[in-house]
């Protein structure tokens, strides 16, 4: 437990993939954040500590650090919920490379949306008719329970598979091709699958849920992997290439 | 130790790893028992000494742990697959329980059948 008034100690790392802790002294306040205490660190402490943040109120994904070795949203997490017993250590993302101090490159998890075909293909032209799609319907359904997702990498850097196999395309990426699986507006459900067939796509998820678990927004991407997982069994025993 | 916990301190993930090890274990195990079941074949003495061999009691113990190591590996692939071709449910907990239910009831059976 943390008191009001105690210091929290903290450590934050610094520099690269060989960095190291550095360690600071902040003032615990009630509602405190993690991205408050960084913040407050680098507005009096360490004016060259770098980190990521832009909404602060868990919309923007760029927040997400490694907290007491648990992968967060910084903006939403409570000091007094994730503080151990007033320490609390703070690094980039795992399974990412360290740009510098807190901030991890993002570019091979943005990569891996782009080979999972986490983008639209469209079915119908600008002089068709808007599709109607009711909520009711059981495939929006599904999108519904996996679209808003944040981009936030928590999950990414939750996963064991990931670090196992730099190709894997990861439980975020995975989670918006089931999105797009389920836009019966979609053009090309076949290469989608394709796509996200393979080692490095569904079938070499092991069904840890360490991504449903640390979610910060409740979604459940190992539940959208078996949903990709069930999709390609009847277009492989169809004979469909690559799946 | 803490380290290692990390993100990974969830009932999900522990039933991965005890599936990948009760798997490993059973995988180095098999060889050793066909081993055995070759020497019934060949040497039936080789094969009775070695039966006397198994009466002790720690190769009876590890003999029941390797029935569990094969009960969980059974319930936790039943589960797998479950978890994968049926629909997906919310009660992944329920199904995990139910696998690692199976399990022990499984090796409580078994260690009725030993002593
Ligand atoms: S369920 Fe699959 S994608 Fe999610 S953390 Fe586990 S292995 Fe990774
Ligand atoms: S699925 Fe959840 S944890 Fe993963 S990127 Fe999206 S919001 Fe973040
Ligand atoms: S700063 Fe936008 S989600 Fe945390």
């Amino acid at each position: 437990m943390t008191r009001d008034g105690d210091d929290l100690r903290v450590r934050v790392w610094r520099g690269g993939t060989d960095g190291a802790f550095q360690d600071f002294r902040v003032p615990h306040r009630p509602d405190q954040t993690v991205l408050d205490v960084v913040t407050w660190i680098q507005r009096h402490l360490a004016p060259g500590l770098a980190y990521r943040f832009a909404c602060r109120v868990g919309m923007c994904g760029s927040c997400a650090m490694t907290v007491n070795g648990r992968p967060r949203w910084t903006c939403r997490s409570h000091v007094a919920d994730v503080a151990n017993g007033g320490r609390l250590d703070i690094e980039p993302l795992a399974n990412l490379p360290i740009i510098r101090d807190l901030v991890a490159d993002l570019t091979p998890f943005f990569e891996k949306w782009q080979g999972a075909r986490g983008r639209f293909v469209p079915s119908a032209g600008r002089g068709d008719p808007t599709a109607a799609i009711a909520p009711s319907e059981p495939r929006r359904r599904q999108a519904d329970l996996a679209v808003e997702c944040i981009n936030c990498a928590v999950c990414y850097a939750a996963c064991d598979v990931v670090a196992w196999n730099g190709d894997y395309l990861g439980p975020a990426a995975l989670n918006r091709a089931w999105v797009a699986f389920n836009d019966r507006r979609d053009g090309a459900p076949e290469e989608l699958l394709r796509a996200v067939a393979g080692d490095a796509g569904c079938h070499g998820c092991h069904s840890q849920q360490s991504c449903s678990r640390h979610c910060p927004n409740e979604l459940d991407p190992s539940r959208s992997i078996a949903g990709l997982k069930r999709a390609g069994l009847p277009a492989w025993l169809r004979g469909g290439d690559g799946l | 130790m803490t380290a290692l916990v990390r993100h990974r301190g969830h009932p999900a993930y522990w039933a991965f790893l005890l599936h990948r090890l009760s798997g490993l274990l059973l995988a180095l195990f098999l060889p050793a028992h066909f081993l055995v079941l070759g020497l019934a074949l060949d040497e039936g003495a080789a094969f009775g000494a070695f039966i006397a061999w198994s009466e002790q009691p720690l190769v009876k113990l590890s003999e029941w742990l390797l029935l569990l190591a094969l009960a969980l590996h059974l319930t936790g692939g039943l589960r797998l697959l479950a978890l994968e071709f049926l629909p997906w449910s919310e009660r992944q907990k329920a199904l995990l329980a139910a696998s690692f239910g199976g399990a022990a009831l499984f090796g409580a059976g078994f260690l009725f059948a030993l002593v």
